[in-house]
């Protein structure tokens, strides 16, 4: 398990990494939303993987710690989710009126 | 009866709150929203400096803390007002009401919610200071970014947009190697208290170290990419030249929360009584310094030359602040007090200089028309409403050649009292010198001296080119809100200049407290609930 998470996030950073490398501004954005999952994995994979361990403790007797996972990490990648999502939406509209002013997706505005 | 930890809070509501009640009006009650952002700005300079003068005054340890939700100290996400923190409101909140009346006269009416990203803007910055939570940090970033990212287009225009599209890309990259930063902190450190992760690192042994270590890395890395960093910073100048000039005023705060996130936690988990990292930051400091020399000199227009000032002072800052020596911090604290006030005006300044001549105006036909009748109306409103200021030539020459004196550091405007300090820090007889860093200190002193003279040239060529010999007749037309920020501006920096001392004996405090962390986690952890109100609970 800790190899499929650790093989994922590599080859979505890897994808990510050269795709912002690239002229167009379409692969600019998709190579933004595939680091932002890559980031997303591993802020999650920081909590330590565990298998059958809830985050989120239900109110029943005495708690056994170790029964839970950390729940923080979580909360975190839910924010960090909501986040990235924002300023993806908010550059995607950017991007739209720059090619409307520029009249090409290159994104120095200009092709060559 | 209200607790003064409950004026913590303030500076992220007022403007919070301010920004949200814009949003219920449309664009035809301009007035309304100038008014109202006029009230928030005014209340943020007063709870920032009630804030700053308890913090300084009181007999608190290092500074008030804030518990958000009432939760027991190291379990809630607090808000830190230390000697710091307070400092870098006040700055904040001085710098934005120059910029929100120069924008009234032009700038707001060329695109919807200038007003309401502005108060956006102060949320993040202010959050920024004041918290003590690392994720925390990470979203008043976001909420700042997020509304810079709209003032940056703002006005619109091709030149505009290009440069906006690199400043969005550079800072969503550096927001995400931010998280990968905290993520790690996270699982070395198993906290996102700034306080506590300083406590943990004491102790921390096996694997968990070196994970901190690359955690701490890759927050400095993203820090370094806001403050402007050679070769990091890149993006900066061709993104806050394009900017509109009340923008580009109030972004040159924006570059100090980078410098200011990094000194905060640098500072926090020393080596041997090094800040973390402090030899890198020293070296990408000089870098930047000379990179921002040379582009000083290679600047055609004056508003790219603004762009590269304030990289200059992000060098200055990080190559002082990599010296990890509390008089030297001291000094640069000055320096980043007067340099920022100095560009948001110079920023002004240029904008009206450069307006009547080719390159701004193009920029502006290019809005005017994507706007459609933007042009009859702000005609019309030159004529009506802005009352022209006589002899613009005069006020304009004065305050630019002032300005000049700040940047370049010539007596006896803060900028020569800054470069004073830290030149006295560096090498004055009393420095407790290890003879390791000499060399350090000589290069530093040197680029000082010669980034002043840099700026000395620059800024005569430019000088004459504008005010002695122009190729046309030189008439700015300039209204009096217009001015009156920037006559503000450098008001505050000869204010600045009258008070030195009790403002040097603040900033020595500052920097004594931040060489101290422990001051700062005891005020932290240590921190007290507060007890509820007599009326809550019948």
């Amino acid at each position: 398990m800790e190899l499929v998470i650790a093989a994922a996030i590599g080859v979505l950073s890897a994808s990510g990494v050269w795709l912002i490398l690239r002229p167009r501004t379409y692969q600019l954005v998709i190579g933004l939303a595939l680091l932002s999952y890559a980031v997303n994995l591993f802020i999650f994979s920081m909590g330590r993987l565990r298998v059958n361990a809830p985050p989120v403790l239900d109110g029943s007797g005495p708690v056994d710690v170790t029964a839970y996972i950390d729940p923080v990490p979580q909360a975190l990648v839910l924010t960090a989710i909501v986040i990235s999502f924002a300023t993806t939406a908010l550059f995607l509209v950017v991007l739209i009126v720059s090619r409307g002013i520029s009249g090409t997706d290159h994104v120095d505005g200009r092709e060559g | 009866m209200v607790q003064p930890a409950h004026l913590v809070v303030a500076p992220i509501l007022i403007p919070l709150v301010a920004g949200t009640l814009m949003l219920f009006f449309d664009e035809r009650e301009r007035r309304l929203k100038t008014a109202l952002s006029f009230v928030s700005i005014l209340a943020l300079i007063s709870t920032a400096t009630a804030l700053l003068l308890i913090v300084h005054r009181g007999g608190q340890a290092a500074g008030l803390v804030y518990l958000v939700g009432n939760w027991p100290a190291p379990i809630a996400i607090n808000l830190v007002a230390d000697r710091l923190a307070a400092v870098m409101l006040v700055l904040t909140a001085l710098l934005a009401l120059p910029a929100m009346i120069f924008s009234t006269q032009r700038w707001e009416k060329l695109g919807p919610h200038f007003h309401t990203l502005f108060q956006f803007l102060l949320v993040g910055l202010n959050g920024a200071f004041l918290t003590g939570d690392l994720f925390n940090l990470f979203v008043f970033f976001e909420v700042m970014l997020a509304a810079s990212y709209g003032l940056v287009l703002h006005g619109g225009g091709a030149l505009r947009i290009r440069g906006g599209l690199n400043y969005i890309v550079v800072n969503l990259v550096a927001s995400l190697i931010f998280l990968i930063g905290i993520a790690m902190v996270f699982s070395a450190a198993g906290s996102l208290n700034m306080a506590e992760i300083a406590l943990r690192a004491e102790t921390m042994h096996g694997f968990a170290e070196p994970a901190l270590h690359v955690g701490l890395a890759m927050l400095g890395l993203a820090f370094l990419i806001k403050a402007g960093m050679w070769p990091l910073g890149l993006w900066l100048v061709p993104a806050y030249s394009a900017a509109a000039g009340p923008v580009a005023a109030i972004f040159a705060i924006l570059s100090k929360v980078g410098v200011y996130a990094l000194l905060r936690l640098a500072l926090l988990v020393p080596n041997d009584g090094i800040a973390f990292g402090a030899l890198v930051i020293f070296i990408g400091g000089v870098a930047t310094l000379v990179f921002a020399s040379i582009g000083i000199l290679a600047s055609q227009s004056l508003k790219r030359a603004g762009g590269y000032f304030l990289l200059m002072s992000s060098g200055t800052l990080l190559a002082a602040f990599g010296m990890s020596q509390s008089t030297v911090t001291a000094g640069a604290l000055f320096y980043m007090v007067s340099s920022t006030l100095a560009v948001g005006a110079f920023f002004l300044v240029v904008e009206l200089i450069e307006r009547e001549q080719d390159a701004a105006s193009s920029v502006l036909a290019v809005t005017m028309e994507a706007y459609g009748d933007g042009e009859e109306e702000s005609e019309e409103d030159g004529a009506e409403v802005g009352r022209i200021m006589p002899g613009a030539v005069a006020i304009l020459g004065i305050g630019f050649c002032l300005l000049a004196m700040v940047l370049i550091g010539l007596p006896p405007l803060p900028g020569f009292i800054a470069k004073f300090a830290i030149l006295t820090a560096l090498l004055g007889p009393d420095a407790a010198v290890p003879a390791a860093t000499n060399f350090m200190r000589g290069t530093l002193a040197v680029l000082l001296i010669a980034s002043g003279l840099v700026s000395l040239v620059a800024l005569s060529r430019a000088g004459i080119r504008v005010f002695w010999a122009p190729v046309e007749p030189f008439l700015p037309r300039i209204t009096v809100t217009e001015t009156a920020p920037i006559l503000y501006l450098l008001g505050l920096l000869v204010a600045l200049v009258l008070a030195a001392g009790p403002a040097m004996t603040l900033l020595l405090a500052t920097a004594d407290d931040l060489h101290h962390q422990v001051r700062y986690l005891d005020a932290v952890l240590g921190a007290e609930r507060v007890p509820p109100f007599a009326g809550a609970h019948p």
